[in-house]
Order: C-alpha cells, then structure tokens, then sequence
C-alpha cells in the first residue's frame, strides 16, 4: 500500500464536460468580439475610404497600433490600465474589448478593400439611376462589396476564434486556460491538447463550412 | 430642354471644358464627336452633376444643376445615363437590375417595378432574358441591360457615353439599334460617340469637340459633308 498521496489523477470523462464548457466560454468571447468588431470595423472601413485625409490620420493611426501590437501585448496592457483610470473590469470584460478593437482593425481593413472592389464607375452608374449616396450604399456598395470580401472577413473571423486563446493571460478561463489546469492536474498534456484542438476544430470548421456554402450559393 | 451656358472644368491644372455654349431641345438627337480627352464624356457628367463644374451653368428644364439647393437624385431620374462600361449589377438578376432603382428611388411596389423592368427589357429585346444574372449575358445584352435599367427611371433625357466603344465589333450593331429605336421613338438624347454611320444617320445634330473646346456643331450633313473648321476636317479625314 502506497503512503505517499498523489497529486495527480487521471484524465477523466468530466474534464471532456470542463472542456465543453470552457469551448462555449470562448464562443462567447469570439461572438461577441466578432460581432462588436465586424460592426465597428465596418464603420471605420466606410470612414476611411470616404474621407480620406480626415479618418486616415485619426482612426486610421489608431487601428495601425491595434494591427501591428501584438495582441498578447494589449490584453496585458488593457487589463491593467482599467483599473487605473477606475474601470472595473473582469477578465471577459477587458479581453472582449481588446479582442473586439483588434477585429475592427483587421476588418477595417477588409471592408475598404470591399468599397473598393465595387469601384467608381459602378457607383456613378447607381447614382446616375437618381440613387441617393445612402441608397448606393446600401443596395450597390454592400451586397457586391460583401461577396468580394466575405472570404477575407472569414478568415478574421476564424482567426479571432484562435486568438481568443490569449485571454486566457487574463485568467479567463476559456479553452486554452481550461486545458492548462487539466494538464497541471493529469499531465497528460498530449491528450488534453489533442481534446482542445478538436473543441477549436468543432468551433471555426461549421462556419468555414457555412461560409463557403454561402459562397456557393451566391456564385450559381 | 438642357441649356449649357459658358460651361468651364477644370481637373486640376487641366482646362477639360473651356466655355461650352449649347442648347439640346426636347426631342432632339444630338451627337458629340472627337478625338480621347477632348472632353466630350466630362461634358456628359457635368450635364448630370456627376461632376463639378468650376464657372458655367447647365440647366435642365428650368432647373441649375449645380445649385446646392437643386435636389440632385430627383434631377437625375430625368436624365437616363449609359456609360462606357455597362456596370449592371452583378448580385441581380436583368428583372431586379432594371426594378431596383424604380422601386427604392421612386417608391413604387414591388409588382409595379417588376412590371415596369418587363416592359423595359422587352423594349430592348431582352424579355427572355429577365431571370438571366449578368454574368450570362454578352457585352452588347449588357449594355442593353443598362440602357433598359435607365429607361426604367422614365426619363426625359438620355445620355451616352460611349456606349458601344468597350464592346466587342459584332455586338455593336444590336446596341446601336436599341438606340436607334429610341431615336426613332422621339426621345431626346445626347450621344458620346465614335460611330460615325449613327452620328450621321441619327442625329439631328453633331457636334465636334476638340481640346475641350466645341469646334463646330451643326446638322449632319454640314459636319461630315463641308466641316468648317479645320480640326474637324482633320478628325474626319483620319476617321473615315
């Protein structure tokens, strides 16, 4: 009989439940920084092409800094910076708002190139048809500049989904966080990596797999 | 009636239309002829506000076009434009290209527009066409397309920018027979052109423009049978 007490003990059929639930915590961090981002990108996209001078240097300074920090960085820097200027903020709170800022940044970016690919003369023949700048916009500029560039917000999406991992500095504990504790406790780091790979697999692949239906669909 | 009085542009430093004086009548078919850059397609744009004009005026039926106070997209369903590139939009269908602007411009219902854009595309020969995506259609059903799409607007004026020179040869004739038959039908346009037969056998006018400066406009006979100025002599002996 052994007298030493183990600190260890075995990979069990709860820690798949613990996992799950740490999965649908990054769900909601990625939905929610992706939809917040995507909303804001679009805004500051649209500001940056068609004000040129003004947005290039006030937002668009900004979202070069947010673009080329890396994130990691700005999850440390934000977390601690909120409660100096006396914002309460949990770990969820401050990593969707990074995570969130970033995603507009990327997708900025991705939306210009969007107004872009529609281009002048097709919006001069929407105007011309006595369409208002409001009504090239929304039924010209979008659903065309959307279908040029959806696969590009796709992959910020899907690259969003994997970047969440880096909240877990934060101490959120979403997927990556989750497994970390499991592998201190099992250390059976391959299995448990190998678990959180297939959660972020079952996470990104229905909406690659959706988005290229949407594709297909638009193409016929 | 569209009036262009002492109409100047400037792109820049460069002096594109340099005091254009010109009267278009309702009903009339006026073509503009001249070499690139000589400002003929600008002149277009500014008659319908695309672009801003420096010193001038052009007034559509009673109404400035560049006065802050003129309400533009309502000016404009009065003059139809068909550019150079037929620019249909790609993610409808030939009916919803020609519906869209009937139905969210002017307001009209959904089966009204539809009816309308029928009409419209049987007009340019196009009614087998109304489920077709533009992606299916050749370059010259596009540009009928277009031409159908501005029609649509029922405007009082037509304006075409080159509307056949992107166009592969053999599709140029089904083009400019659409717009013969607006001729025909009595709608007043005005024809960026460099087809010299149509300018000839369908206008009531032409004029030449060279260097941003309008030469010479007169009836056909008068420009391409004894042009006055030496330019246009020039621009004809080489077209012909």
């Amino acid at each position: 009989m052994s007298t030493s007490a183990s600190f260890f003990s075995d990979f069990q059929i709860t820690d798949l439940l613990f996992l799950g639930e740490a999965a649908g915590r990054t769900l909601g961090i990625s939905a929610v920084s992706i939809t917040i981002g995507t909303v804001l990108g679009c805004v500051f996209g649209w500001a940056l092409q068609e004000s040129k001078w003004l947005a290039q240097v006030t937002i668009g300074t900004i979202l070069d800094v947010f673009r080329s920090v890396p994130l990691i960085i700005q999850l440390i820097l934000f977390y601690n910076f909120f409660p100096i200027i006396g914002w309460k903020m949990g770990p969820f709170a401050a990593g969707a708002f990074v995570l969130s800022i970033y995603t507009a940044a990327l997708v900025a970016n991705v939306v210009r190139g969007g107004i872009d690919a529609v281009g002048d003369p097709m919006r001069r023949a929407a105007r011309s048809l006595g369409m208002s700048y409001w009504h090239d916009l929304r039924y010209v500029v979008w659903p065309i500049g959307l279908r040029a560039v959806f696969p590009s917000w796709v992959g910020v999406a899907l690259s969003v989904i994997k970047d969440s991992a880096l909240v877990s500095v934060l101490g959120y504990l979403e997927l990556l966080r989750a497994s970390q504790i499991l592998i201190t406790r099992t250390q059976e780091p391959f299995i448990i990596l190998a678990c959180a790979g297939a959660f972020y697999f079952a996470l990104s692949y229905p909406l690659s797999k959706y988005s290229k239906k949407l594709e297909e669909g638009w193409a016929s | 009636m569209i009036e262009i009085k002492q109409l100047h542009k400037y792109f820049g430093a460069l002096h594109v239309l340099q005091g254009i004086d010109l009267n278009v009548s309702k009903g009339e078919v006026l073509s503009i002829i001249g070499s690139s850059g000589s400002g003929k397609s600008t002149l277009l744009y500014c008659i319908n506000g695309l672009e801003e004009i420096q010193q001038g005026q052009v007034v559509v039926d009673g109404t400035p076009v560049h006065d802050r106070k003129t309400d533009i997209n309502k000016l404009r369903q009065r003059l139809g434009m068909v550019f150079q590139q037929w620019n249909s939009f790609p993610h409808l269908t030939a009916l919803e290209n020609v519906a869209l602007a009937p139905k969210i411009v002017k307001k009209v219902s959904r089966d009204q527009a539809k009816s309308i854009a029928e009409k419209q595309l049987k007009h340019v020969g196009l009614g087998d066409k109304l489920d077709v995506y533009p992606s299916a259609l050749s370059g010259g059903q596009q540009q009928r397309l277009a031409i159908a799409r501005a029609l649509a607007m029922e405007p009082e004026y037509m304006l075409f920018d080159e509307a056949t020179s992107a166009l592969d040869p053999e599709l140029v004739g089904e083009v400019l027979d659409t717009m013969r038959l607006l001729a025909e039908e009595g709608m007043t346009m005005i024809c960026v052109t460099h087809e010299m037969g149509f300018a000839r056998d369908v206008s009531d006018r032409v004029a030449y423009f060279h260097q941003g400066v309008m030469e010479e406009v007169g009836p056909p006979e008068q420009i391409f049978g004894a042009p006055q100025s030496v330019h246009t002599q020039k621009f004809l002996a080489n077209v012909r």
